[in-house]
Order: C-alpha cells, then structure tokens, then sequence
C-alpha cells in the first residue's frame, strides 16, 4: 500500500498550475474572452448627451463652416465599419449657443463608415473647447444603442477634431 | 514739543500706495476678460454669469485685507463693516454666476452642483460656493446670536479658506475670459493676502490708527 504525501513544493507547484488553467483556459478564462471580446462599445461620456436635440436634421455644413469634425463609426464585436449611420454634431462655436437649433447638425457615415461635418469654429464654452457628437440612434435603423461623446480639444485652436464610434447592437 | 508731521512721501506710501495697488491688481484682470475675443460668441447672460465670477475673484483680494485693517483709513471696525457689505457682494456676484450659466446651459449646471460634471474644475467651485453661504451664514447668525466672537470668527475664517483655495483651482483651470497671466496673479495676491491676514502676526491686524515709528 502507497501513500502519496505531499510536500509543500508539490502543492504550491500544483496549486499554481490550477490556477493558471483556470485563468487561461477555464469557461471565463482570460484567451477566450480575449478572443470573443473583439473590438468593445464606445461609453458614452459624461456630460455628452446635454443640450442634445433629437432628430436635429441632416445638413451638408453647420452654418458656415471653417471646423472640420471627423469620425469612424464601427460596430463592437467584429469592428466591421457602418455605413449610413446618422451622427449628430454640436458645439458652443463663432456662430452660437449649444442650445440653439443652428448648431446642431447631422451626417451620415460614407461607404467605409467614416463622416466628415464641416461646422463653425468651436469656441471654449463652460471652461474647455469641446465638442458634442452622438449617435442618433432613435432616428436611425441601424438598430444599436445610443451613444454621447463630448471630446475636449487639445488646444482651443485647433480647427479640427476627430473621435471614434464602436456601437453596440440593441 | 509736538511731534513732525509726515513727510509727503511717507503719507504717498502709506495712504495712497496701498490702495493704488488693490485698483490695479482688481481692475487690470477685468479689463483684459473684457477685451477677451470669447465675449462675441456669448449672449448677454452668459457674458454677466462669466463677469460676476471674475468680480467675485477681485472681491476675494479686497475682502481679507478689509478684515485685517490693512487698507489705510479702513482700519479695525470700519474695516470689518466694509468687509460685511462686500461679504454681501461676493455672496451675489456668486448667485449671479451660478444663476447665469443654468440659464445659459441647464444641463451642464445640474452636472456640475450634482458633482457630476466632465470638467475637474466644476467640483472646486461648488465647493467655494457652499463654504462661501456657510461663511456668510456663520457671520450673519454669529452676531444676531451673539455667540462669542472668537468662536464664530474662527468657523468664518477657516470656510473664508476654504473659499479662497477653492475658487483658485476652480479659476485656474479655467479656458475662459480672463487672461492666464493676470489671472495667476490675481488669484497669487488674494491667496497671499488671506494667508497673512489668517496666519500672520496677531499685531498685523490694525486695530486703530497707530503712528508708525
């Protein structure tokens, strides 16, 4: 008759490689979620969704231009790019409040899921130059969750500002 | 025999230097946030909203000087009376600010006083702007209550702290109208001067007019 009797370095040695299986490989293991996670849904950002105006129609420039807002909208998950989607942009610029009905335009992503949205210079407004960006989700079929951004500016100088959308299927 | 009389320079130093000095470290940052080009691209609530926080700034300059007796002719009581009426004034000018921007933004001041706000700035102010009611309450009932002097002066003084810190690090991370510069400045003086009216020698505290030796 045998008796297995451990000692300690056999325990901390089996007890380390349980544990890194688990982690790895286990049903919640780190590889597979990595693998399965893909690309992960944009928050929406605090502060993002105030003095938005739903459905805010689609126009080919906010007042007179002069400030380029630029994007890509993709879809979490697979990262595949959308198409068609409808983003609403506002800020404080030149041209007037956030609260007006003039600064608020829409656009929809092209053919590769990017859009471009020519509007006024953004102006400092409640301490930082920041822009407004949301996907209009109740006024487009593309069936994801809504989403609010509020990018600040590096430099209120700037005459450009690009983010980034990951939507998350509803 | 009597005592000589001041010489004119020494009367320019000490009556109207001081003074001198407290016009223009309040009225230089005023005027460079109204030549501010942001003012074009804001309606006329906006532009007082903004204008009564840079007041309320100048006022924190003014209002530890007048509680130490330090400005010539406005020494011990006179000064404190002056002190209180002011206290008044940056009691305002803050209602006026918090007021004008919920009119000029509803959402982005709710944020804010719910301590919600995206901005790092935002949460300083609140603060400053319940220490300064807090401290305005403490002298208004200290002395209807009569509780004793000491004991109610320290609570205002140490909120007075709290509303000098706080509206510097709310002001200065501000991207708005005032200048960087002359905002720094500013915001250095009426720290200095709270310090040393807080923490500084009992004797600085100018009672009444002493003839200086």
């Amino acid at each position: 008759m045998s008796r297995v009797s451990p000692t300690r370095r056999t325990f901390l040695a089996g007890s380390a490689a349980t544990a890194a299986a688990t982690l790895l490989g286990g049903p919640t293991g780190l590889l597979r979620s990595a693998h399965a996670q893909g690309l992960a849904p944009t928050p929406t950002m605090r502060g993002g969704a105030n003095n938005y105006r739903p459905g805010a129609p689609l126009v080919e420039r906010i007042g007179g231009g002069g400030f380029l807002m630029t994007g890509t909208v993709h879809r979490a998950g697979d990262g595949a790019p959308l198409p068609g989607r409808r983003i609403q942009v506002w800020a404080h610029t030149t041209e007037g409040h956030e609260r007006d009905e003039r600064s608020h335009g829409a656009t929809l992503t092209d053919a590769d899921g990017v859009f471009r949205l020519e509007m006024p210079q953004i102006v400092p407004a409640f301490g930082q130059a920041h822009g407004h960006l949301a996907y209009d989700a109740e006024h487009d079929d593309g069936g994801f969750e809504t989403v609010f951004l509020r990018p600040v500016m590096a430099s209120a100088s700037d005459t450009s500002l690009d983010v980034a959308f990951v939507l998350q299927p509803a | 025999m009597r005592a000589p009389r001041q010489g004119r320079l020494r009367t320019f130093l000490t009556a109207f230097l001081p003074w001198l000095a407290l016009a223009i470290a309040i009225t230089v940052p005023i005027a460079i946030a109204a030549a501010s080009p942001l003012l074009a691209y804001r309606d006329p609530i906006y532009v007082t909203a903004g204008f009564a926080g840079v007041i309320a700034m100048s006022l924190l300059l003014a209002q530890p000087l007048l509680a130490g007796g330090h400005l010539p002719g406005l020494h011990g009581p006179r000064g404190r009376r002056l002190h209180r009426r002011i206290g008044v004034g940056l009691l305002a000018a803050v209602v006026l600010h918090v007021a004008g921007l919920w009119m000029t933004s509803p959402p982005d001041m709710v944020d804010a006083l719910l301590f919600r706000s995206p901005t790092p700035f935002s949460v300083w102010g609140v603060i400053a702007m319940w220490a300064v009611f807090a401290a305005a309450l403490t002298a208004a009932l200290g002395r209807r209550q009569r509780l004793r002097t000491r004991h109610w002066r320290f609570v205002h003084t140490a909120l007075a702290t709290v509303v000098v810190a706080g509206s510097v690090v709310h002001a200065m991370q501000i991207d708005g109208t005032m200048g960087t510069a002359s905002k720094a400045m500013l915001s250095a003086s009426a720290v200095a001067a709270t310090a040393w009216v807080v923490v500084g020698p009992r004797n600085r505290v100018r009672e009444a007019r002493r003839p200086l030796r």
